[in-house]
């Protein structure tokens, strides 16, 4: 990837997190963990990838994202507000009372193409509309982004068997593998692994990224993804639930827990400094 | 009413998905593979291509479904009321309802008069799960003729509808031609004085048997039909309850949540009178031939003039 493009999307990346705290510190509440771990991810696709323009947002030759993993909506928020959607200012609001970015995402929010966060539904949606694309000849392509706990639903496969049947093609899947679900570990909880086989057995396309965080191998994945033709695509990203601020890595505590003032300020202070660095 | 010529309403939903898909290209049906049974296998001949089977998977056909409309197309999902309702409930809510969207929900088979195949698949509780999802619109046409008007009225509408289909044939009461299709809006059948019956689907055709054996007997019983049970026509039920001071509901669904219970919901509000519940008395179904099962369950003329009587004290 072209290092001047890349280091873009890592600042932007940094912003992002930035706007996870402020939404989640200032709601209080919502699910900082998730939404760190699909920052780089978000980024790539809003900045580097999918044809959306904040000017025209219900263009109907867009591409479509569908936030299967609803919960982790203040990653897509404080994107779509770098991206122009709406002012950075709604993220302060986040969850409050008569704010337009409500805990999970809502179609009727402006840059927000499916409403969500009842797990496993998210992919059924992004399925039809795929379908609608192939059905009036449009080029869109469309993108869903489930959680790997997500995925223990059961409607998650009922649409993966869809996807390929109807060679969806022109539908990406990420599964955001973070290893961590609310009550723990998801090879502890009840495991959706070995999820790639998974997804081949339903006849998908499977591409594994090692580094979610690593724009330039979030590049690969997308490139060959691309390529594929006659068949759903799904790319497993391992990724760090937490990424970004030191204290929440890793940590299942952080799934659905605003930070409090001080160690809101403690990230807001990692990031600076991150931010900086990049800039040096 | 022998002479009269009967037709289930899952045949009409069919038939007019097939006779409207000209006019309305962006029209597609997707089936949880039921099609033979649903009757959306008329379609599937004639349009194969804006046919998909998504095969016994509900759940995910309500989402497919919701994302073909938020890209423009007509969806009409289908399969028995049972998983349409009550399989595929949240989804129904979350991915039709909440975002407001322009999804079709044909559902066979509702109410016991599914027959045989017994409680499992008779599904009493469809019409009160969904008239209690916002956005949503409840339609539950009475014959072959209501049915395929309001399937066309369905698709001029902008926003979710769950259409109520039945399995049995049923005598066909309106005359095609000169049937309008009114949004929300109820139809009196018979006038009357004494008392209100208001039916709903296929106990329309029972409520009218029973009004006219009761004017043989001096009784002036009037009829309404609801064939949009969300969004309910208050101003028709509210001069019923005025002018009739009783009403007899009967519908093929639970006394819980269904007809009676909206219609309650309007009377007790705005005009208090007293509202009797002819239905499924919170129970399940069972095995059984339908016709029989119906008036098992006093889902019958027989027992409407019963009703009537005792309620009239005659």
């Amino acid at each position: 990837m072209d290092e001047v493009i890349k280091k873009q999307l890592q600042k932007i990346a940094v912003n992002v997190r930035m706007g996870v705290l402020t939404g989640t510190f200032h709601a209080k509440s919502g699910h900082p963990g998730g939404s760190l771990s699909i920052v780089e991810l978000l980024v790539y696709l809003y900045f580097n990838k999918m044809q959306v323009n904040a000017e025209n947002p219900e263009d109907e030759n867009r591409d479509r994202f569908v936030l299967s993993k609803g919960h982790t909506a203040p990653a897509l928020y404080a994107v779509l507000a770098e991206k122009g959607f709406f002012d950075k200012s709604e993220l302060e609001k986040l969850r409050h009372i008569g704010a337009m970015l409500q805990g999970h995402p809502c179609i009727q929010t402006t840059g927000i193409d499916m409403s969500s966060g009842s797990l496993g539904q998210g992919i059924s949606c992004a399925c039809g509309m795929a379908l609608a694309g192939k059905l009036n000849q449009k080029n869109y392509h469309v993108y869903t982004v489930l959680g790997d706990g997500e995925i223990e639903e059961g409607q998650v496969w009922e649409a993966a068997m869809f996807a390929s049947h109807y060679c969806l093609d022109n539908l990406i899947a990420i599964v955001d593998n973070n290893g961590l679900q609310i009550d723990g570990k998801i090879t502890e909880v009840c495991s959706p692994e070995p999820i790639d086989e998974k997804f081949k057995a339903f006849g998908w396309h499977v591409i594994l990224i090692d580094d979610a965080h690593d724009f330039d191998k979030i590049d690969k994945a997308f490139a060959e993804a691309e390529k594929i033709t006659g068949k759903p695509v799904a790319i497993i990203q391992k990724s760090v639930k937490g990424k970004g601020v030191s204290f929440m890595e890793n940590q299942v505590s952080w799934h659905g827990v605003a930070p409090n003032a001080e160690q809101y300020e403690n990230a807001m202070n990692e990031l600076k400094v991150a931010l900086t660095e990049l800039e040096g | 009413m022998a002479d009269v010529k009967k037709k289930a309403t899952r045949e009409s939903y069919g038939e007019a998905l097939t006779e409207l898909a000209e006019k309305y290209p962006n029209l597609v049906v997707l089936d949880a593979d039921l099609a033979a049974a649903t009757k959306t296998a008329i379609f599937k001949k004639a349009y194969p291509e804006r046919f998909f089977d998504c095969g016994i998977a509900e759940a995910n056909m309500m989402g497919v479904a919701a994302g073909l409309a938020a890209s423009g197309m007509i969806p009409f999902a289908s399969t028995f009321a049972m998983f349409a309702a009550g399989r595929a409930y949240e989804i129904v809510r979350n991915s039709i309802g909440y975002p407001n969207l322009n999804v079709k929900i044909g559902a066979t088979h509702a109410g016991i008069s599914v027959g045989e195949d017994g409680a499992t698949h008779q599904c009493n509780e469809d019409i009160a799960l969904m008239r209690t999802i916002p956005n949503m619109t409840v339609i539950v046409p009475c014959d072959d003729v209501e049915a395929k008007a309001a399937v066309e009225a369905a698709i001029k509408y902008q926003g979710p509808v769950y259409m109520r289909f039945g399995r049995l044939a049923v005598p066909i009461l309106n005359q095609a031609g000169n049937y309008k299709f009114e949004w929300g809006k109820g139809v009196t059948l018979r006038d009357g004085e004494d008392i209100t019956i208001i039916a709903t689907g296929l106990m329309v055709a029972e409520a009218v048997q029973a009004s006219d054996i009761l004017r043989e007997q001096g009784i002036s019983a009037r009829v309404i039909n609801i064939h949009t049970i969300k969004p309910i026509d208050e101003e028709i039920i509210c001069k019923s309850a005025r002018e009739t001071g009783k009403i007899i509901t009967v519908e093929e669904h639970s006394i819980i949540g269904g007809l009676g219970s909206a219609v309650a919901e309007c009377v007790c509000q705005n005009c208090p009178v007293p509202v009797f519940r002819i239905g499924v008395n919170d129970v399940f179904g069972y095995s059984g031939p339908a016709v029989d099962l119906l008036k098992e369950f006093g889902l019958c003329s027989e027992n409407i003039i019963a009703t009537v009587k005792k309620v009239l004290n005659k």
